[in-house]
């Protein structure tokens, strides 16, 4: 074989290696869904959503109070994280090259990488032990604290994709650089950022380890921000921990409606950037 | 403006994750010292805590998945970037990045269910002759390393890919069109862009082995979680963030919560430090390369709102 022919033998199979590599790392998404599909379709029914949970032995039972529970720990952590986020996020795109913006992008950029299981163990220190108990509260810290860095850096990269001339046009007309920024500039991204929370939120809600010890758990109803809550994420693990073949079923539902919220979140996200991005380049 | 305040509540949060955990496992670290990461007995009963094993199963189920999880997300960014049909690429990546988006619990479910008897019976189809290394011994239950690695490598995959996706953006046209024009084949020119972004990747690859440390969920369930310092893919093992999420809530005794937040201050530190490395490494390749194309778009920005 000539030097060039065996170069381009090489070329092709590297080349070929690559697209290969996007075929196996599909491969466990595409098993992975359909699992969680066809195995919790069997146990999900009405029940799953409206009733509560059943002793072992007992038939039937389902997780209301750890979907409601969910439901209530994401939107207490947004509650809180959602405009401390987009705030941060607006001073960060605002003064960009100031030093404080600087740090907080990297601290926020390390927060976002610092294990959940380390901040559940941070918001144990913070909250449970001076409350003295687990509770809702905690677990909602716990999981905000998780979501200021995602918001605040979506803000800041979506800020600056609104063009300049907009920000200019309302100082020119004499508004303040606040005024500017919170009537004119923010409104202009807010599509965008909504997307973003929404993204979030997905994520967020979908965590465990944080929740482990500072919402804890709960089989009945709560509402008390101050009392422990279940949640889907932690009973889809006590339940698959357990060596019982019903609650491995009522995990898999579990999953599936995780998963559920997950893709239909993303899919909706997907379509919402992507008319918005037309809409930017003008197409 | 005051929103000043607010971008140093994110420093303050960072900062005291630090001064919490020191100061909720400072009985752990004087009663121990350093005596507390070199030895192995873990006895909650005895009072004895030693991490030396948890260490061990995190560094290694995290590096055996990087092992995995890098030269196929280098495979999926240099395809998605570099030779993918336009048609496809926006699909594909949606796609890709839909496994960072599955919540870890249900990585958890479907590896103790689905991956682990799976793994089970490869492990009991190995032939005997192989089983005597010391890689492959110890008992075949599916529970253990290789399961752990194998589920950390897909999550970790997505991270690994898409940081790699950007940083090939950033690679100038000029290096690969420089390439073909000295008469480089397609994987020749890649090679060159790829080498150029080497800084970029490694951080890619560092910011993904991040991921895999502080991972927890998944790797509790099918981990098998021993406390036991073994190179065996098989044996059952244990990490840090696995310990913490089955002992934490049990953990009645005040020197073994201490002990407990002291794994978790370090867990902290490793990853802020493995963090914060591979950040600058992805910053000073994409800030210089992207900020011109970006200046360039501006014109068209105005045209487009006049």
């Amino acid at each position: 074989m000539t030097r060039t022919s065996r170069r381009r033998v090489v070329s092709r199979v590297a080349v070929t290696l690559c697209a290969m590599s996007v075929v196996i790392a599909l491969i466990p998404l595409a098993l992975i869904l359909f699992f969680v599909l066809s195995r919790g379709i069997q146990a999900l029914n009405w029940d799953f959503f409206t009733h509560l949970p059943t002793p072992v032995g007992e038939a039937g039972g389902g997780m209301a109070n750890a979907i409601l529970g969910t439901v209530m720990l994401t939107a207490l952590a947004g509650l809180g994280a959602v405009p401390v986020g987009i705030i941060c996020g607006v001073y960060m795109a605002e003064y960009s090259g100031s030093r404080l913006a600087s740090a907080a992008r990297f601290a926020a950029d390390t927060l976002n990488g610092v294990p959940s299981i380390v901040i559940g163990v941070f918001v144990y220190g913070i909250v449970v032990l001076q409350m003295q108990q687990f509770s809702m509260l905690a677990g909602s810290v716990a999981l905000g604290v998780m979501m200021i860095p995602i918001v605040a850096r979506t803000t800041e990269e979506l800020l600056r994709l609104v063009p300049h001339t907009l920000r200019e046009g309302a100082l020119a007309l004499g508004a303040t650089r606040a005024r500017a920024t919170f009537s004119v500039v923010l409104p202009a991204a807010l599509p965008g950022i909504i997307t973003g929370v929404i993204l979030a939120l997905a994520r967020i809600a979908g965590e465990t380890a944080p929740l482990l010890f500072t919402a804890f758990n709960n089989s009945f109803w709560n509402t008390n921000p101050l009392q422990p809550t279940a949640s889907l994420t932690v009973q889809i693990f006590t339940y698959a921990s357990s060596p019982y073949d019903d609650w491995h079923r009522q995990a898999w539902a579990g999953a599936l409606v995780l998963v559920s919220i997950v893709l239909i979140c993303s899919i909706l996200a997907r379509t919402a950037t992507r008319s918005l991005e037309r809409m930017n380049t003008g197409g | 403006m005051g929103t000043g305040a607010f971008a140093a509540l994110v420093l303050l949060i960072v900062a005291a994750i630090g001064v919490v955990l020191l100061n909720q496992s400072i009985l752990s670290v004087r009663e121990f010292g350093l005596r507390f990461w070199i030895t192995d007995v873990w006895d909650p009963v005895a009072h004895e805590f030693g991490a030396r094993p948890f260490i061990w199963g995190t560094i290694y189920s995290s590096l055996l998945a990087l092992l995995i999880a890098a030269p196929i997300s280098l495979g999926i960014a240099t395809y998605l970037s570099e030779l993918c049909p336009p048609r496809l690429r926006q699909p594909l990546i949606f796609l890709t990045e839909l496994l960072a988006a599955i919540p870890s619990i249900v990585y958890g479910l479907w590896g103790l269910f689905v991956l682990v008897p799976l793994v089970r019976g490869i492990e009991n189809a190995l032939p005997e002759s192989l089983r005597e290394l010391p890689i492959f011994s110890g008992p075949p239950i599916g529970l253990g390393m290789l399961s752990a690695a194998l589920i950390l490598a897909v999550m970790v995959t997505p991270f690994i890919s898409s940081l790699a996706r950007e940083v090939l953006k950033a690679v100038p046209r000029t290096q690969r069109e420089g390439a073909y024009a000295l008469g480089a084949t397609q994987w020749e020119a890649i090679r060159v862009a790829l080498a150029y972004g080497r800084t970029g990747i490694v951080g890619a690859i560092m910011l993904g082995f991040g991921r895999a440390l502080g991972e927890t969920m998944a790797v509790t369930m099918v981990i098998g979680n021993s406390p036991t310092v073994s190179y065996s893919l098989f044996a059952p093992q244990y990490t840090m963030a696995a310990v913490i999420a089955n002992e934490f809530s049990e953990a009645v005794d005040e020197l073994h919560l201490h002990a407990l937040i002291e794994i978790g201050l370090v867990l902290f530190i490793i990853t802020l430090a493995v963090n914060a490395a591979s950040r600058l490494l992805i910053w000073n390749m994409t800030r210089q390369t992207i900020s011109k194309p970006k200046a360039k778009l501006e014109p068209v920005a105005i045209g487009d709102t006049a």
